[in-house]
């Protein structure tokens, strides 16, 4: 297929912008102060940039993208049980309560607008952070939340950061190491490694959990963090959750939920029940809001009450202003007699020595996060309540079992246990040389898109499987029989799965070629 | 509401297959207190027409003013029809990260020619498919300088046998406040020291004459002084947090003069369309916001953070990068590629953290500027240019206002008020207009900040609503 620079011709472009209005003189830049500055000035005292922009029509430009999208698949077009991700149905509504023009057009800064009524212009939005936030904590059994961090890695260090924060007040200098499972997502130790933490890698035992003897070994005086996934990566709860938080705490060091999997628990238990300090949760992943491709995300960092003073700035506050009157209640559809609320912002100062003894760790992010993503969130849990929450996370645990059952019987399921929302296979029964990757590639084949393959790493070949709620049972079914088919075809004609994909755009691309000399961008021939 | 497919009869096929009577025992490894004995505390609706006239409400709550002169990070630009329903598309927003590339040729491509537009839009030779904000990008790039630098400041250090090597990093103080709060953030937690470099105020005549013009810039003879054996790198905005522009080429030579790196934030990307590229000046990293180009400004996220850098820093730059390759079938096609880098390979010794992005923004920014195009994107700049500078000039020539700076600026501008920033303000918005934003409490200790509004004026201003704002303000 075709780049969009090489279907430009120069003058094509629709027209988009109008002429400068008549009364306002156009500089000439020439003759201005700019002339240094500009690309047309003609100065050549610098390498000029040659701005290189191609020009297509309309109508050729959505042609063009839409053939992209074409060439995608998501969920809205095939079943996508990538393991971890978690691949699940996103209400469209979601998509138009973020476009609403209430959201979409209001600016940051108008929170400074009116002098006399602080964030006056700003307090739906307040509301919706401040009862997301609400909500979040209630879900989670956390008691406090900055809704600021992007991403789940993002959440992760500003959980770090704070952890940092904390020991640093508590003058606990010398707690330097986080310790991480071996099964645990690669953005852990990454982000570990952006607050210059050392790292400790916890092996698994044999049942894919926490080896508590191997954790204790480890812990000690400068253990500054334990992060742990639960339901980790194997999709296993880590039963004996309570004394590996308590071992930990024993140690004086802080226990760190990584939230990904948060879509098994919701409704069922909660972390800050089982003895964690913090967490991180992916919005695009238990909460629905689309993972776009590659994001936006939102990655809500939550924390217990000891550590609630070194979350990021600003804090939303809400306030009773002192009036009662009658309110609707949109949810009891009842009329009440309520006290009035504002909501309000809690800033650190911006003066930089005065930060500097604050005990919060400061912004991660201009603004305040991802707020269309959490607009998402909002409608996504205001949709389901309780019941639907839950009802969600029965689902997502049903559907797992039901095709690790059925699957097992034709794969290697390394831990035979129930699991929770994924399961792992490894490649040990595969036949014939046949790999996980051929595997992955033929189910492309199968109009499916492939799971979560080698990774975790505790797992030889791992196929990390996680269908959802939101997968009626025929498509759990078809799923199945593809693998088993897939199975089969490996017996019976090894090369056709080795060579696979075979219906799809492209074939198999190489990869190591792109790597060697890497082409990421393009150039006018 | 929930949006599960599967009726009763189909729950009960699946327990029978797996073979427990219930599904509640599929939570059997949860026990004791962990198991929560009731529903959680959390409101929600029956049907779909409830839950939307909810969120409307709620949106309605908000005061959204079309005659509005906010910049300072976030911009109101015209975002072409062509944007939107490129982003309904659901084979693109339902998508995850593109791991498969056979079924994601389409993301994958987008992304290349998203690479391509970023590299020439800002002169350097690789771009990433995006970092979170331009505030997390310029705190990204911070970290480049770090690690590229690190290694032989260090071994040049200790070679002198001196023996405590800490990274620094220069940054003007004209950047983003936002955005240094957030460098803060990350400096403090990997361990490095910042240090502010401060303008060229209009207040006290500068003793160079050269200075004398160039108000409202960084000083470039405090950033020659503050350049130490341990400066990595300097991180500078341009047009910067008052609108005016910093000359990129005589910071560029400084910092490599001291054998450090110069990151150029651009918060406003559509000033690319008009000025010359960071990267044809001498900067070795461009972080920028990329929300001018096809993003609402919607409360400040999701935005776009652009990353792009010179060919010597490819296996330095975090986030996804896309390349060119071949199949097996002998055609053109497209793969993540130098994933060496990141996390989900190197673990801790990855550049960055970072794993989900803001794709769906990066296909925003690139739809609108395929929809521009060349012609486009320069008549862009300069309808902002042009307007904003006639607002400029109209408000100076008040009584009561004036402006503050000399150097030139693109869409944003500062002036200053006689009387109280907040009264105006105020006043402006009884003629429904939201003014600007007061600088000083971004800058208390800046006496000639007080009671100034910083003013953005782009395409989406009508020259009237610019004439009224003007005889309002004439009226004060």
């Amino acid at each position: 297929m075709q780049l969009i620079f090489e279907i430009s011709k120069p003058g094509s472009a629709t027209r988009m912008l109008p002429d400068l209005e008549e009364g306002i003189i156009k500089i000439d830049l020439a003759k201005s102060a700019l002339k240094e500055f500009v690309q047309s000035s003609g100065n050549s005292s610098g390498t000029l940039s040659t701005l290189d922009l191609p020009e297509v029509p309309e109508n050729e430009i959505i042609r063009h993208y839409v053939a992209l999208s074409r060439r995608n698949i998501g969920i809205d077009t095939a079943f996508y049980p990538l393991g971890s991700c978690t691949m699940k149905y996103n209400p469209k509504i979601n998509e138009d309560t973020a476009r609403l023009e209430g959201f979409a057009m209001l600016h940051p800064m108008q929170i400074f607008t009116d002098q006399h009524t602080p964030q006056d212009h700003v307090q739906g939005v307040l509301q919706l952070i401040y009862e997301l936030e609400k909500d979040l904590c209630e879900i989670t059994g956390m008691d406090a939340a900055t809704l600021q961090p992007a991403a789940g890695a993002h959440g992760e260090m500003t959980g770090l950061m704070i952890a940092k924060k904390y020991f640093h007040d508590r003058k606990e200098f010398q707690r330097k190491k986080v310790l991480i499972p071996d099964s645990a997502h690669g953005t852990n130790p990454a982000s570990a490694a952006i607050c210059n933490f050392e790292i400790v890698t916890i092996k698994s035992n044999n049942q894919g959990l926490v080896d508590i003897e191997n954790l204790r070994k480890n812990l000690n005086e400068q253990s500054a963090v334990f992060m742990i996934t639960n339901p980790n990566t194997l999709g296993l709860f880590e039963k004996n959750i309570v004394e590996i938080c308590n071992v930990v705490h024993e140690a004086g060091a802080l226990v760190y939920c990584d939230g990904a999997n948060m879509n098994a628990m919701v409704g069922i238990t909660k972390p800050g029940e089982m003895g964690f300090d913090m967490m991180h949760l992916n919005l695009h992943k238990t909460f629905s809001t689309p993972h776009g491709g590659g994001g936006p995300g939102a990655g809500p960092c939550l924390v217990k009450e000891h550590l609630k003073n070194c979350l990021p700035m600003p804090r939303i506050l809400k306030e009773e202003t002192g009036e009662i009157g009658v309110e609707y209640d949109n949810y009891t559809r009842k009329e009440i007699m309520s006290k009035r609320y504002r909501y309000i912002l809690v800033y650190t100062p911006y003066d930089s020595n005065l930060a500097a003894h604050s005990s919060s760790i400061g912004r991660v992010k201009a603004f305040f996060g991802n707020f269309g993503i959490l607009v998402r969130a909002y409608t996504y849990i205001k949709a389901h309540g309780a019941s639907g929450l839950r009802k969600n996370t029965e689902y997502a645990v049903l559907h797992a079992n039901y095709l690790r059952v059925i699957l097992q019987e034709h794969y290697d399921l390394p831990h035979k246990v129930v699991c929770k929302h994924e399961f792992v296979l490894s490649d040990k029964d595969i036949p014939n040389g046949v790999t996980t990757l051929d595997i992955a590639k033929r189910l492309l084949d199968y109009g499916q898109h492939a799971p979560t393959i080698y990774f975790p790493m505790i797992v030889h070949g791992s196929i990390m499987i996680e269908p959802t709620e939101t997968e009626s049972l025929d498509r759990l079914n078809e799923f199945a029989a593809a693998m088993i088919k897939i199975k089969e075809e490996a017996v019976s004609d090894p090369e056709l799965v080795k060579k696979a994909p075979h219906t799809t755009v492209v074939g198999r691309l190489d990869a190591v070629a792109a790597a060697r000399k890497p082409n990421v961008k393009w150039k006018r021939e | 509401m929930d949006y599960i497919p599967n009726t009763d009869e189909d729950r009960k096929e699946m327990l029978k297959k797996i073979g427990i009577p219930n599904h509640l025992s599929l939570f059997n490894d949860i026990q004791g207190r962990l198991f929560l004995k009731k529903p959680l505390n959390v409101q929600g609706f029956v049907s779909e027409l409830e839950l939307r006239n909810h969120v409307t409400e709620l949106s309605k709550k908000n005061k959204i003013i079309s005659t509005n002169f906010l910049g300072a990070g976030a911009y109101y630009h015209y975002i072409p029809s062509t944007v939107d329903h490129t982003l309904r598309r659901n084979e693109f927003y339902t998508a995850y990260t593109p791991y498969q590339p056979e079924v994601s040729q389409g993301m994958l491509q987008a992304i290349y020619e998203f690479q391509t537009v970023v590299a020439n839009l800002t002169g350097m030779d690789v771009a990433n498919a995006s970092m979170y904000d331009g505030s997390t990008a310029l705190a990204e790039a911070m970290l480049m300088c770090v690690a590229a630098k690190s290694e032989e400041k260090q071994a040049e250090r200790q070679a002198n046998s001196i023996a405590s090597f800490t990274p620094e990093i220069l940054v003007s103080s004209t950047v983003h406040p936002e955005y240094r709060e957030v460098l803060r953030t990350y400096a403090t937690a990997k361990g490095i020291t910042l240090k502010e470099i401060d303008f060229i105020s209009s207040e006290n005549d500068p003793s160079n004459p050269e200075l004398k013009n160039h108000s409202g810039t960084t000083n470039l003879e405090l950033l020659k002084k503050a350049f130490t054996q341990d400066t990595v790198g300097v991180l500078i905005q341009t047009p910067n947090f008052f609108g005016c522009i910093e000359d990129i080429k005589q910071i560029a030579e400084l910092t490599h003069q001291n054998n450090a790196l110069l990151a150029v934030s651009v918060v406003e990307i559509t000033s690319l369309g008009l000025l010359k590229s960071p990267g044809s000046l001498g900067a070795d990293i461009v972080a920028g916001e990329g929300q001018g180009f096809g993003i609402p400004v919607s409360f400040g996220g999701p935005y776009l953070g652009i990353l792009a850098c010179k060919e010597a820093f490819i296996r330095r730059i975090p986030g996804r990068i896309v390349g060119l390759t071949t199949d097996n079938r002998g055609q053109r096609g497209f793969v993540l590629t130098l994933q060496a880098r990141e996390q989900h390979i190197r673990r801790e010794k990855a550049t960055s953290n970072i794993c989900t992005n803001q794709a769906l923004c990066m296909l925003a920014a690139l739809v609108h500027i395929i929809t521009l195009g060349k012609s486009g994107i320069q008549q862009l700049g300069e309808l902002n240019l042009n307007k904003a500078n006639y607002a400029y000039q109209k408000l100076k020539e008040l009584d009561n206002f004036s402006g503050v700076f000399n150097s030139p600026v693109y869409n944003e501008f500062v002036i200053k008020c006689r009387g109280n920033a907040g009264d105006v303000l105020a006043e402006l918005l009884k003629n429904n207009i939201i003014g600007g934003l007061e600088l000083g409490r971004f800058y208390p200790n800046k006496t000639e900040l007080e009671n100034s509004l910083i003013i953005c004026v782009t395409e989406m201003m009508p020259k009237s609503e610019i004439d009224r704002l003007v005889k309002i303000m004439e009226e004060m």
